[in-house]
Order: C-alpha cells, then structure tokens, then sequence
C-alpha cells in the first residue's frame, strides 16, 4: 500500500509510467483483499456492461407497449410468466428490459454530470487556492451562497427556467456539485503550495502553470477521483429524485427514477413497477459507495475514517 | 459578541450573491415573459407584459429593481394566487418545520444507541450490521424508501394514512422516510467520534480509576462525542430541507416543497423566488446558530 501511494503522488512525467504495470497489479491485489471493495467493483462492472451490452441483454424493446399484457406480475407471483421476469408496467413495457437501458441514463448522467462539477470545482479551486486575495474571497463566497441553496431546490430552479433536457440536466448537475470539489481543491492547494518542493520550484523559476500542472494536480489527484467516485453515486439519486419530481429526462427515453414515478400510481395493485427500479438504483449506488470508500482508504490514508485505536 | 456581528455581517454578502444567482437564472437564462404567459399569447400581449414588468429597460436597471423589490420583502405577486408571494411560502413554513423536527427526532432516536453500540463495540457483528445497514441507508434514494412503506404499511397493512396533514399520525411515516436518512448519515458520525473520544487519555484516565463502563461511555465519552454530531448536524439543514421537498410530494405533505413543486409545474416565478430567498436564509441562520452552538459546547474554541 505504500509503495502504491508512492506511485500515485510521484510527479514524475515520463519515467514514472515504467512503474504502471506493477502498480496497476497492486492495486489490484489491494482491492481483491478488500470484501467490500470487490463487492462494489463487480456491481459497477455489472451496471457497466448492462449499461454496455442493453440491446443484447434485454429481452424487449424498452419502449414497446403492449396493450393485452398491461401489469403482469413478476415470475414468482401467480399469473406471472418467464416471458416477462419482472413483470410488466402500466403499458404492458416488460419492467426488467426498462431496468436494462435505465443504467444507460444513470451512468451517462452520473459520469457526465460529474466531468463538469469536477472540471469547474477544479479550476476555480486552484485559482482560489493558489492565488488567494480578492478572487479567493469571491470564490469563496460563491461557495456559501451555493450551499445555502439546497442541491434539489436549486436544480428545481434552473430545470423550470431552462427547460428538462438531457443537456440541460447534465449541465445542472454539474453546476450543482462544484462546490465539492472547489472547497477541497482550494484546501489541499493551500496546504500544498506551502511545502518544501513548491518553494524550490518557485525559486528555481518556474512559472505558476508549470508549479500548478507538474507539482500541485499530481498531488490532488487522489483526493479528486475519491471524491469523484462517491459523487458519481450522489449524482445517481440526484437524478432519480429529478426524474421522479417529474423534471429529469423526458419519455421515451428510459430512467429509473422515472419508472418509480410511473409506479406509484400502481403502488395498490402492482407493487412490482416501482420497487425495482428502486432496487436497480440502491445497488448501483451501494457499489460505487463501496469501491469510492476503498479508493478513499487506499489512495488517501489521510481521510481514512476512524483512526482511533 | 464581535465574533457575532463578524458572522452576520458575513450574510450579507451571500445573500446578495444569492440574489444575484436568482436573477442571472430568471432574468438573463431564462424569458421571464415566456414563462408567464399562456403559449397561444399574442405579440401585443407580450409587448405589454415585457413593460408591465419592466424588461425593456437596461439590465442593470432591471437587477436594481428587483433588489429593491427583495430589499421590501417583495418577490412579485403570484398570478395563480394573485396574492403577494412572500406570505404564501411563509404560510407553509410551520408544516415544513413540523415534518424536519419529527425527522430529526427520528435520526436521533435511531442514531444515538446505534452509533455508540456500533463504537463501544467495533468490528462486532453488531457494528458490521450497523455500518452496513447505514451505508445502505445512504444509498437508498429517500423518496423510494417512502414509497415502499406507503406500500408496506399503509397499503399491505392499512395501518396509517398515505397522505395529508390532519392529525399526528399523518406525520409518522414521512418522518421515518426523512428521519431514517438522516439517520444514516448520523450513526456513522457517532461511531467515528466516538470512537477518537474512547482512545483518548481522559478516558484511559476514567476507566483506571474504576469507574464503571456505563458512566465512562456516557458521561466521559459520549458527552464529549456530541460536539462535533450536533455542528454537523446543524449544517445539514440545507440537506434536510432538501429532503423536505421530496419527502412532502411523496406524502403530499402540505408545506413548501409541495408549494414549490407546484409553482414550478405552473411557472409561478415569484413563489419559486420567494421560497429561493426564504429557504436560503434558514440555512444561512442555522448554520450561523451551529458555530454558536459549538462555541458554546466546546470552550477551547477562541473566538478570533
């Protein structure tokens, strides 16, 4: 694990990558050693091929209706058949297939979502942190403003404004969750440009871009995919929550969030067409909440939770 | 007390940055004249509209228009009430406040006994059990686990209403739905805190003089724990109210978040406004009440 950390928080551009092999080996290991962290790497490797290979997997299309098979139920119930294993919604759409290419919104609205947040919290908490002054202080509290404002409250806003699309709800997502990384970008910065090997580089010479590209990203690194990582989960439920408010992506395309919300209307007599897609959703998130938690231990024993004997 | 003026000093600049994300997001990305009117309007109506509201003038005059009007508590008029927006949204606080102080009740209820047994006990099949149960508590999406107990117990067992504000009981399963969230995020930071408190040396201390177990873990420990729990706790309002808003449409519970969820459904700007402004404010007190509280808990902190 040590020798791993090395690799990570080395800045060594071109000869560092020898290394990669043997450190991508024991990262490997590590995480095998891990039961949650292997948990959770087979569940994201799981929705990511379901995600990958939906058109192969699924049994049906997503979208066809199907007006004499309306609300069958699951296999195991009677009246059920293994035509539909899931079951059938309020449209006769077989529930299993919806599940299938749901995962392709959530992983594309999580991952998405979460490249823009990262790309904006990055920036403006390197220049924050890095520069301080007056442009920290603006950032900064742009920051509490923006936490002041719950996360859903906000994007009900922008969403009513701007109108529901699959852009539009990247974009509000992401804009959502900067604040995360802003604040720990800029806290990391601050401790960074501090030390000992940004002293001498800015002493031998070296312009900002170069301290900040070659000395300072390498060493936020860790923290950065962290968080990332955990934030792609949040971003999952952010989005269902949308989509179930009625305001995520709109029919036909398939969400999870959006299945939920067409099932509560069925909730008395078929409870199936809304409790899966709820338990599609707690999966995925358990197991990018799990592999985020052993990242978090392995990369960054500093945030390592529980230290106390 | 001047650590107190700093602080509310310090709300002013973020309430006016706050009203200026309000009105970049209504006035400069979106058509405030498009939004309010039907969609068969007529070009003369939006004329007319565009000047009854004050759009066709610079947009810096329009932005020092609507911080006076935010300045007198003036959000515009509602056109579905045709009543001023601000005392609606506050008409729908209490119900709000009701549901976040039962669920918060619920998280404590759940997460005291649980975090401490999950720390006095670590890496017991109790505190496996709990840590689990609480990861998978985070990853639930709340509005979903609502839905399932309306299924389980109001529709499979018919045992509480499914929806509505009339009596106590009405209250019980939208604050297990919240409560049991927050729970979750709350447990696990009793456990962490407690478990740095218990390898302290005042607790080595307590315990070698002979006390029993039970008062080292609640008078020694348990107590200094808390700290920094109630802090966080504190300034999870933002989060709570968030939770607030789904929790209310899952149960039509009749506070803001239905409110606001039907205004943006109508497009009724000036409640959203409001309720923007409103909502903001709460947090912005209640995280200030939070650095209050700690101060006053934990004395070592200096105010600056």
């Amino acid at each position: 694990m040590t020798t791993l950390g090395k690799t990570e928080t080395s800045s060594l551009p071109a000869s560092g990558r020898k290394s990669a092999g043997s450190g991508f080996a024991s990262f490997t290991k590590a995480l095998l050693k891990s039961k949650a962290g292997t948990i959770g790497l087979i569940i994201v490797l799981a929705v990511v091929l379901m995600a990958v290979f939906a058109s192969v997997l699924s049994p049906f299309d997503p979208a066809k209706t199907n007006a004499i098979e309306r609300l069958k139920p699951p296999v195991w119930l009677e009246g059920g058949s293994m035509k539909h294993p899931l079951g059938t919604d309020n449209l006769g759409r077989d529930v299993l297939s919806r599940i299938i290419y749901g995962s392709q919104i959530s992983l594309l609205i999580g991952i998405c979502a979460v490249a823009v947040a990262g790309a904006i919290g990055l920036v403006l908490g390197l220049i924050s942190g890095y520069y301080g002054g007056f442009i920290d202080k603006l950032i900064m509290r742009t920051v509490d403003s923006f936490l002041a404002i719950p996360n859903i409250l906000f994007m009900l806003v922008v969403l009513t404004v701007m109108g529901s699309g699959l852009g539009t709800l990247i974009f509000v997502l992401g804009v959502t969750n900067w604040v995360t990384y802003a604040r720990m970008v800029r806290g990391e910065v601050l401790s960074i440009k501090e030390r000992d090997f940004v002293r001498a580089a800015r002493s031998v010479g070296a312009k900002d871009v170069r301290i900040i590209l070659t000395h300072i990203l390498p060493n936020i690194a860790s923290s950065f995919i962290v968080i990332s990582t955990l934030n792609v989960a949040t971003t999952i439920i952010l989005e269902a929550s949308l989509s179930f408010l009625g305001l995520g992506v709109q029919p036909p395309t398939v969400s999870w969030g959006g299945m939920l919300s067409d099932g509560r209307e069925y909730l008395a007599t078929s409870w199936w067409v809304a409790t899966f897609p709820g338990i599609a959703i707690t999966i995925t998130v358990l197991g990018i909440i799990f592999l985020g938690d052993w990242l978090r231990d392995t990369l960054d024993p500093r945030m390592k939770t529980n230290r106390a004997k | 007390m001047k650590f107190l003026m700093k602080s509310i000093l310090q709300i002013i600049p973020v309430m006016f940055l706050i009203s200026l994300i309000v009105f970049v997001l209504v006035h400069i990305t979106g058509d405030p004249v498009s939004l309010m009117l039907p969609e068969d309007a007529t070009e003369e109506d939006r004329i007319i509209l565009t000047q009854a509201l004050g759009l066709d003038q610079p947009i810096h005059i329009q932005y020092l228009h609507f911080m006076g009007g935010v300045l007198q508590g003036d959000f515009g008029e509602s056109y579905r009430y045709n009543q001023d927006a601000l005392p609606i949204v506050i008409e729908r606080l209490p119900a709000t406040f009701e549901l976040a102080i039962a669920s918060m009740i619920v998280a404590v209820i759940i997460a005291i006994p649980l975090g401490i047994l999950s720390a006095t006990q670590k890496n017991s099949f109790w505190d496996v059990f709990i840590t689990g149960s609480a990861v998978l508590g985070k990853a639930m999406p709340n509005f979903w686990l609502g839905i399932m107990l309306i299924l389980l117990v109001s529709v499979q067992w018919g045992v509480l209403p499914v929806s509505g504000r009339e009596s106590f009981v009405h209250l019980i399963l939208p604050a297990i739905t919240l409560g049991t969230g927050i729970a979750a995020e709350m447990t696990r930071l009793i456990r962490s805190s407690m478990l740095e408190i218990l390898g302290q040396d005042f607790v080595r201390t307590a315990r070698s003089k002979g006390l029993i177990e039970t008062i080292v873990i609640y008078k020694h420990a348990f107590r200094n724990a808390l700290i920094p729990v109630v802090t966080i706790m504190a300034l999870q309002t933002s989060t709570l109210i968030g939770g607030a808003l789904i929790t209310e449409t899952v149960f039509s519970w009749p506070g803001m978040g239905q409110l606001l969820i039907q205004a943006v459904n109508a497009r009724d700007m000036a409640i959203i406004q409001a309720s923007v402004f409103v909502i903001a404010l709460l947090v912005i007190l209640s995280n200030l009440a939070a650095d209050l509280v700690y101060r006053f808990l934990d004395p070592r902190i200096k105010y600056k």
